[in-house]
């Protein structure tokens, strides 16, 4: 059954991104199709996840793969509190396509299916990987905030002829809504880091390459949070630094995931 | 019948040294519409910079015509060559593109449905102009609602307001730097104050001028139209006054030939340069944009110009629609009034409930021909058909 509620999901994400390559070649009906295809999605992952959480009778989504599918579901979510609304419908180009990769990589890797018995307990899975993993959807919607940005910018700078052919946020906007992101998402990935470092120093396990690399994308979003907020940056910069961030990101999802999740 | 009358010029017949001399105040608006509507007539007139238009309601078209022809040439009797004159559902359909800002000289231009508004409030109006005009407030609300024909900037003033709200975001509270006083910077200027920003200083004098990187560092918006001959403000000097700013932005607008600001400024991190090159070319872009809406407009208007007609149309049987039914209420009493005796046995929740099916059969009957009197109406039929009914249920008779 809930293997069968994936193939809904990923078609309807997948008729949002081609929905949101349409609204930036027409503006208007490709786009509110692809916000309800986001929409339907949506709620097609948030059944094949709850009947992932019922047949497991647990918190299924500890390994690699299907905390993958939950990592989807969580950026979309978080999308959805603006993806909604027409000014921000083109941030759909980067996250709706991302969603379908990383879904249909997740079902590769085993990730839609039944879960194998973690030796962790509940409390903990909860704890840890769902705040690391909210926290990673926050800076990949900071990320696709900031590329709106760059990309804005770079039309208000090079043809402000054809400026206002899309309705797109005002770079205020666009700049304040990541750092605001950013600044949610700092403080969920410092305390799901912080108790699984409790955790690892508890069982005297040893560092990965995957704890380096998050503590290393935990330095670079504090400082991307230092700079804006004691530093002055903002704007160009500041975006450059938070799609530097998202590299890193997407290394720790998806570069770095075998030995941890063993 | 009362038929709709129009007599005007605009913008598209006559040249601006002929539309002067009738375009008309509010008062000398109010006081030929009150004119015109001598006689039992109604009367409205329409008087803005591009057009000049008297709608009149009357029973002789041709006499209103005349009049109203008569009062415009009295104005100014070259004028009459430039007239055009339009007659019930052409008015109106005129009148409701005129509302929607698809006769103006740009196209969805929002300016005209407030003076539509006020020709209705100062016109002698009855029923026809009451109905046209409210009509075409609805069409022209509706249209700006349901296209794009008036939301993109169609000034040179208003795409530089545009430009700094793709930048800000809301304008409230923004501080604009005017660099010279020119007519086009004044009218930018207003443009943002329409939208919340604020002009905290006008740098007119060299002096001033030469003090300007130090204000830099807490405006928000710089316009510049002054009339020197080389460059006012150059990269470097607008270097100097962003060390001030902490990463905020900067819009600058060039509205001067030649250029007072350095090109060189919109190289600059977090500074955004716009000559009038730039904002010719969106306003351009715009018009293009308004035109493509303005077909979907069209439609709009057509559809609501139809309801007019059918309304207007529909006049012509209502008198016999209006006899029918009270002929026809007439007999039902009359014949309840007869069966008084047998009536009278009845207790009231009875005699209510034959009442209330009497006057339901009546209404059964009479639902049939009303209709298809209306309808021949809007077919042009509707006289044959009003007479018709006249004749058959002997009206005119009871009357007399």
């Amino acid at each position: 059954m809930a293997e069968l509620l994936f193939w809904p999901a990923l078609l309807l994400y997948g008729e949002a991104a081609v929905g949101y390559f349409g609204e930036v070649r027409r503006p208007g009906r490709a786009g509110r199709a692809a916000t309800w295809g986001v929409r339907l999605g949506w709620l097609a992952q948030t059944a094949l996840l709850a009947a992932q959480a019922a047949r497991d009778d647990g918190f299924p989504w500890g390994t690699w793969a299907s905390s993958l599918s939950l990592f989807v579901w969580l950026v979309v979510s978080a999308y959805l509190i603006w993806g909604c609304r027409r000014p921000y419908r083109l941030l759909g180009l980067v996250v709706m396509p991302l969603a379908v990769a990383l879904l249909v990589i997740a079902r590769a890797g085993g990730g839609t299916g039944s879960a194998s018995a973690s030796h962790y307990s509940n409390l903990f899975l909860v704890v840890h990987v769902g705040l690391v993993l909210a926290a990673f959807a926050g800076f990949t919607l900071a990320a696709a905030l900031s590329g709106l940005y760059v990309w804005q910018e770079r039309r208000l700078k090079t043809s402000p002829a054809t400026i206002l052919r899309r309705q797109v946020p005002a770079l205020a906007t666009l700049d304040e809504l990541a750092l605001r992101t950013v600044a949610w998402s700092v403080p969920l990935l410092t305390l799901g880091v912080a108790v699984g470092l409790v955790r690892l120093v508890a069982r005297g396990d040893r560092l990965d390459a995957l704890i380096a690399a998050t503590a290393v994308t935990w330095l670079v979003w504090c400082a991307y949070l230092g700079l804006r907020l004691l530093g002055g940056w903002a704007g160009r910069r500041a975006a450059y630094l938070a799609l530097a961030g998202f590299v890193l990101v997407v290394v720790v999802r998806l570069a770095l995931p075998a030995a941890h999740f063993a | 019948m009362i038929r709709l009358v129009l007599v005007g010029t605009s913008h598209h017949h006559a040249p601006i040294e002929l539309r002067e001399q009738v375009a008309l105040d509010r008062d000398a608006a109010q006081a030929l519409a009150a004119r015109l509507a001598e006689g039992g007539r109604e009367a409205a007139c329409l008087s803005t910079c591009n057009r000049t238009e008297l709608y009149v309601a009357a029973d002789d078209a041709e006499q209103a015509e005349r009049d109203a022809v008569a009062a415009l040439a009295s104005l100014e009797p070259d004028v009459e060559p430039a007239l055009y004159r339009l007659h019930d559902r052409a008015a109106a359909l005129h009148l409701f593109r005129v509302a929607a800002g698809l006769d103006s000289l740009v196209p969805g231009e929002g300016e005209i449905l407030g003076q539509v508004r006020v020709a209705h409030e100062l016109g002698a109006i009855g029923p026809v102009l009451d109905r046209v005009f409210r009509q075409a407030l609805h069409a022209g609300r509706k249209v700006r609602a349901e296209t794009a024909i008036g939301q993109s900037p169609a000034s040179v003033s208003a795409a530089a307001a545009a430009l700094a709200e793709q930048v800000f975001g809301s304008l409230a509270g923004r501080s604009i730097l005017l660099l010279g006083a020119g007519k086009v910077s004044e009218q930018a200027a207003r443009n943002l104050r329409s939208r919340g920003a604020e002009i905290s200083l006008v740098a007119n004098s060299k002096t001033e001028r030469e003090r300007i990187h130090e204000r830099l560092a807490t405006v928000d918006v710089v316009i510049a139209s002054t009339n020197a001959p080389g460059l006012v403000l150059e990269a470097a000097t607008v270097v100097e006054g962003l060390r001030g700013r902490k990463g905020r932005r900067l819009v600058l607008v060039d509205l001067a030939v030649p250029r007072d600001l350095d090109p060189a400024i919109g190289e600059l991190d977090g500074c955004y340069l716009y000559d009038i090159d730039d904002l010719e070319q969106i306003v351009v872009e715009t018009l293009s944009l308004r035109r493509r809406e303005a077909e979907r407009a069209e439609a709009i208007v057509a559809a609501e110009a139809e309801k007019f007609h059918e309304w207007h149309a529909s006049l012509d049987v209502v008198p016999a629609i209006a006899s029918l039914r009270a002929r026809a209420e007439e007999i039902r009493e009359a014949e309840l009034q007869k069966a008084e005796a047998l009536l009278g046995r009845l207790d009231e929740s009875q005699r209510r409930a034959v009442d209330a099916v009497t006057a339901q059969i009546v209404n059964k009957l009479l639902h049939l021909p009303t209709v298809r009197m209306k309808q021949a109406a809007v077919a042009a039929d509707g006289v044959l058909y009003a007479e018709t009914v006249r004749h058959l249920f002997g009206l005119d008779e009871d009357e007399r």
